[in-house]
């Protein structure tokens, strides 16, 4: 699947929720237990992306032109919407990451994750992930 | 608080004060607004909002040296405003009352015109380990120009100063020490007077950050004795972007301009310019004028009520939300000293307070989450963050119970 069609399978998992926060945050909570978590030897300081209070320690590898990313954080819901992310854009190449819309994100009501001072660092995160895809171009 | 303001029992009509603040009305999330924000910013009454309101459809002009009615008038309403704080204040003069940009603004006047004239190297500044980060950085970016030494006073597990530290500290070399007056993270009131008189037995000035205590509590700075004094208009009810630096006549006299510009000025020319007497010296460019009369709305509000009956309904609502939190399985409140402000930060174990201010948020519930710009402090308890419910006289014991419920809600969704 391309990520675009990833991110259209995300926003109608998420409409059965409609304004149920709960089921939504609910769900958010689960996926973040089944992200691919990153090996703990890799859980460095240098893979450590700082948001103002939640951690997140993100790591990719490239596979046959493909790249893969695995992730941690210290908080759940982080850990919920680093699992959306990671659902998105691992497994695709360097230039469909750079150029990911992402816009699934305000579509599933999750904006609020999104402003640049908001502080589990989602932001940093996204251009953690394309900055990544972009080491690997060159 | 103290024992006097416990044994009194408060008489205010909350749901009819309530009715002042226009935002508590709000809903969040399709949920009635709880706001235990307080810490970060009040609410504000319509008294000051209309305040604002009437400055600019009534008021506006700029202040000082106007020859026409309208800058002669705003200008005698800005300058009774500053006559408001003094009074509120018990400042000795008014010209020792000085408009600034915020508590933040305040000590950085401070530390750049006061550490301009009297730092030099091999100096001691004293800071305490609860201090907000706007009370470290402006004396750290000094000790390193100047060469100078940053000490700190350690606190106890409970998050109160430990004064004997404080003693040891007091030196030949210490220039000025700077501590807050009440713990934005932890709550804690610090024994300012015990504090000041140390320093003074030396004759060495002393700034208190007073951002957290104007909203709770009555000072008197002809008592207290402090050389400087910092608050922030938004913390007490006022607005945001205007904020009070007290310090004494002698010591403002003394130091140097900080900012420089239009109104702060005697005579220029280009060889030489003479400045201008207390308070226009430190007021350079035009300043926050409805801010100024908005601050003083908010402290004639507040006098209204009356700080004693504040503190005393506080004092209540920290009781019963220290007790109703303290039930909750695996929560741990961080800063339980003997006197203590109507602030109460709490972790969970095996939570962390950003999903719980999260889940809060979402039942309409406002609280802050994280190191409270006191990181200093988060590594002293060896957390990342507490979760921190601030607050003031609008808040009620119903909201408490709401707040309790959402935890154990988060809780169970979280875990």
């Amino acid at each position: 699947m391309s990520i675009a069609e990833i991110e259209n399978e995300i926003v109608e998992e998420f409409e059965l929720f409609g304004d149920d926060w709960e089921g939504k945050y609910e769900h958010l909570i689960d996926l973040g237990k089944h992200l691919p978590l990153i090996e703990k030897q890799y859980k460095t300081d240098e893979r450590l992306i700082k948001g103002c209070q939640s951690k997140v320690w993100l790591r990719s590898i490239l596979k046959d032109e493909k790249i893969f990313f695995s992730a941690d954080s210290d908080a759940i819901i982080t850990k919920g919407i680093v699992a959306l992310m990671i659902r998105v854009i691992s497994g695709h190449t360097a230039d469909e990451i750079i150029n990911a819309q992402l816009e699934f994100i305000n579509k599933i009501g999750l904006m609020e994750h999104l402003s640049p001072t908001r502080s589990n660092g989602l932001v940093s995160m996204i251009k953690q992930m394309k900055l990544d895809a972009l080491a690997y171009k060159q | 608080m103290t024992i006097e303001t416990i044994t009194k029992k408060s008489t205010l009509n909350i749901q009819k004060l309530r009715q002042d603040f226009p935002i508590l009305s709000k809903k969040v999330n399709g949920k009635p607004l709880v706001y235990f924000d307080n810490g970060a910013t009040t609410q504000k009454p319509k008294q000051v909002i209309d305040a604002i309101n009437n400055y600019y459809q009534t008021q506006n002009a700029n202040i000082h040296r106007g020859v026409h009615q309208l800058s002669i008038d705003v200008t005698i309403a800005y300058e009774n405003a500053r006559t408001t704080v003094q009074k509120h204040l018990n400042a000795a003069l008014s010209q020792e009352i000085i408009f600034t940009s915020g508590t933040t603004e305040s000590i950085n006047l401070v530390a750049n015109s006061f550490g301009k004239k009297y730092i030099k190297s091999g100096d001691e500044i004293i800071i305490s380990e609860m201090e907000h980060h706007s009370n470290i950085l402006p004396w750290q970016i000094l000790c390193e120009e100047k060469g100078a030494v940053l000490k700190v006073i350690p606190i106890n597990e409970k998050g109160e100063l430990l004064i004997d530290e404080y003693k040891k500290l007091l030196c030949d070399k210490t220039k000025i020490v700077a501590v807050t007056h009440i713990s934005n993270t932890l709550g804690t009131i610090n024994p300012l007077k015990k504090i000041i008189a140390l320093a003074h037995e030396k004759n060495i000035p002393v700034l208190i950050d007073g951002a957290q205590a104007l909203p709770h509590i009555k000072v008197d700075l002809q008592d207290l004795g402090a050389d400087f004094y910092c608050f922030g208009g938004h913390k007490i009810f006022g607005p945001s972007g205007v904020g009070i630096l007290y310090g004494k006549e002698k010591w403002l006299n003394e130091m140097p301009p900080y900012k420089v510009g239009g109104g702060t000025i005697k005579t220029v020319t280009f060889e030489k310019t003479t400045y201008a007497d207390l308070p226009l010296k430190f007021e350079a460019g035009t300043p926050n004028i409805e801010g100024g009369i908005g601050l003083a709305a908010a402290i004639d509000y507040v006098n209204e009520i009356g700080l004693e009956n504040i503190g005393a309904y506080e004092c209540e609502l920290l009781e019963y939300a220290t007790a109703k939190l303290s039930g909750i399985e695996g929560l741990r409140i961080i800063g339980t000293a003997k006197e203590k402000a109507s602030v109460i930060s709490f972790v969970i174990e095996e939570v962390h307070p950003l999903d719980i201010g999260t889940i809060l948020d979402k039942q309409g519930i406002a609280v802050r989450t994280g190191h409270h710009c006191t990181q200093p402090l988060m590594q002293h308890f060896g957390i990342p963050g507490t979760i921190r419910a601030s607050l003031v006289f609008y808040n009620t014991k119903e909201e408490i119970d709401i707040l309790v419920n959402g935890i154990k809600k988060a809780i169970k969704m979280l875990k």
